[in-house]
């Protein structure tokens, strides 16, 4: 394993979705000028609201959507120029956790068919094989292995996104792209699910992509966080950098949104107003200006750059005086 | 969790198909449509070997003769025995509906599926066709397809089929549509899926109930033309028999007044099996229809 070149390497990706059949609306510019590298064995949490592009950046690292421009190189690999067999390959090596634990297990197929689908589909190993191979994911997911002759709709949620990581885990992928993975199910089962899928990435040295519209959530589990906005990078560092010192106007703004039990934090709420643009017609200069609580005149004329503000930190905002204006987000 | 989570109930899993079997025998219509309909089924394929007239034997001495104890449904005006030929005719219009159905539904299913799964362009064009043959209007339609392809049981199954398969491409096509967008789908195509694997295990599983409603209701149906082609003399020619074609007896209104046994056995034959299958298809469709788990 290499070191020093990322595993997944991102660069300039756009995604624009041209208006429905006849329409003369506008382009959705759903991912704009988005850079990032997954390095080897590394976790990057990607964080935005709805709407962001998180869903679309996850999609296209997959391979699930072509970008519009851009480049994805894998293992030095640009999935681009891929040939057919390299493609083939890839869909085993990338795989994708739902967010959606009731949409994406068939109701049709007993859980056993579910787990072996994707070696059927890359013709890995023989029926007995493929059948023990579900059984060991079954179990690395802490399921028991009767549940392999049973039926989706026979489970709860949180079995049901087991099931749908076990899914990912049966072709031994290098890299997991997890959108979203417990946003769908309650709290006290989104704590299981993210240990389990922290525990799994240590233990199978996994890579992995990790979305969420939570901070919270991706502070467990990521090394490094980056933070979307109307399908930007509004800032990109380590996650403890990020948490302990954001740079960013709408970074911080989503820290302080994170509920705390200390009624003491609570008066430091930054809150944000309006909701967010529509990525078919977003604001000119920085996107985020117009719900900005530091705005300027200045941030409409240009798209500010991602600049480099401490070793591994950036963040694309032009003013670098936040902290007599803002309120630290966390405090931590 | 830390420990395996305990089995979930003590039952083995019972799958949608098998539910949905549960849920079809307690609907008692269905159930007795498919009694009637096996009845029927039944006694057409074996009469050869319990009932002493064939369709085609003359009895001179028995022509237009009512229902007696050896001709039990009268006999025709040549002096066949109606209920022979009843049972004959059964069999060619069933065999030409199910085997019309079987072919309207491949090209329906196969229509629909690439239309829904593949892009706009195709989808566009391949509908644009649907449009085409789903405005032509089906009587014309049929009458000029019937003197291109002749009489007998191949063309009539041809031209059934033809007619038939725009519904249920319309069907398909909708529901691959939802189903191209639904996460599991998407989860085969991430995992490199082809699309012979995703119409195969995802498509055809996720369209059973379309199909077998299609099925029963597209047999009914093909019963139904079959009478209607050969009741304008397009369809089975005689002597061969078919529910049409003794129909078409009728015609004549001495036969109507005084022979009411030639066309009414036919007649009614053709109503009660249509009207089974009807019901076994509005059961299928009950049963498939996950809602209906709910009450």
């Amino acid at each position: 394993m290499t070191v020093n070149t990322p595993l997944l390497s991102v660069s300039a990706l756009s995604k624009h979705f041209p208006p429905v059949a006849f329409g003369r609306g506008p382009v959705v510019r759903a991912v704009e000028d988005v850079s990032f590298d997954v390095p080897h064995g590394q976790v990057v949490g990607l964080v935005g609201e709805s709407g962001s592009g998180k869903t679309t950046i996850a999609r296209m690292a997959a391979q699930l959507v072509a970008p519009t421009s851009g480049r994805i190189i894998f293992d030095g690999l640009d999935t681009a120029r891929a040939s057919r067999a390299e493609r083939r390959r890839l869909h085993a090596r990338i795989q994708y956790i739902f967010q959606d634990p009731f949409a994406s297990l068939s109701p049709r197929m007993t859980i056993g068919q579910i787990l072996t689908e994707g070696l059927d589909i890359q013709r890995i190993g023989t029926a007995n094989e493929r059948r023990e191979k579900a059984r060991s994911v079954l179990a690395s997911v802490d399921l028991p292995p009767d549940a392999l002759d049973r039926y989706a709709h026979e489970f709860s949620g949180g079995q049901r996104q087991r099931i749908g990581i076990a899914r990912a885990l049966a072709l031994e992928p290098e890299m997991i792209v997890a959108d979203e993975p417990v946003s769908a199910l309650d709290v006290s089962i989104q704590a299981q699910i993210i240990n389990l899928l922290r525990e799994l990435q240590i233990r199978l040295n996994l890579t992995m992509l990790f979305i969420a519209h939570d901070l919270a959530v991706v502070e467990y589990i990521a090394d490094t966080v980056i933070v979307l906005y109307l399908g930007r990078i509004m800032e990109k560092a380590p996650a403890r950098q990020l948490y302990s010192a954001p740079q960013h106007p709408y970074t911080r703004a989503l820290l302080s949104s994170v509920p705390s039990p200390d009624p003491t934090r609570r008066a430091n709420r930054q809150i944000l107003t309006g909701d967010i643009p529509s990525p078919a017609n977003p604001p000119s200069g920085c996107v985020f200006r117009t719900r900005c609580p530091v705005a300027i005149d200045a941030c409409a004329g240009i798209v500010p750059p991602l600049r480099e503000v401490a070793p591994g930190h950036f963040k694309a905002c032009i003013r670098d005086d936040l902290d007599g204006l803002m309120v630290q987000g966390a405090v931590r | 969790m830390a420990t395996l989570s305990p089995t979930m109930s003590a039952h083995p899993a019972r799958g949608p198909i098998r539910r949905a079997v549960e849920r079809f025998l307690s609907n008692i219509p269905a159930v007795v449509g498919l009694v009637v309909t096996l009845i029927i089924i039944g006694m057409s394929l074996t009469y050869q070997w319990w009932w002493i007239y064939s369709p085609n034997d003359i009895d001179l001495r028995a022509i237009n003769q009512g229902p007696s104890v050896s001709h039990w449904m009268g006999s025709d005006g040549v002096g066949r025995d109606v209920m022979a030929r009843l049972m004959q005719g059964g069999r060619i219009s069933l065999l030409v509906a199910v085997v019309s159905m079987f072919i309207s539904m491949f090209i329906g299913f196969i229509f629909g599926a690439v239309a829904g799964f593949s892009g706009r362009l195709v989808d566009g064009a391949a509908m644009r066709l649907v449009d085409l043959a789903m405005t032509l209007p089906p009587v014309i339609f049929l009458l000029v397809l019937a003197s291109i392809a002749g009489t007998g049981v191949m063309p009539t199954i041809l031209v059934i089929s033809l007619l038939s398969w725009p519904v249920l491409a319309r069907m398909v096509r909708a529901r691959f549509l939802e189903l191209r967008e639904r996460d599991f789908v998407v989860a085969a195509r991430g995992m490199g899926a082809s699309l012979p694997h995703l119409l195969l295990r995802h498509g055809i599983p996720n369209c059973i109930d379309i199909l077998v409603v299609y099925a029963t209701l597209q047999i009914a149906a093909g019963i139904l033309l079959e009478a209607g082609l050969s009741f304008l003399g397009l369809g089975i020619a005689p002597p061969e028999a078919s529910w049409g074609n003794m129909l078409n007896a009728a015609r004549s209104t001495r036969v109507l007044e005084a022979y009411p046994w030639q066309w009414m056995f036919p007649g009614a034959l053709l109503v009660t099996s249509v009207l089974a299958i009807n019901f076994i298809g509005d059961g299928l469709r009950d049963a498939f229809d996950p809602r209906s788990d709910l009450n």
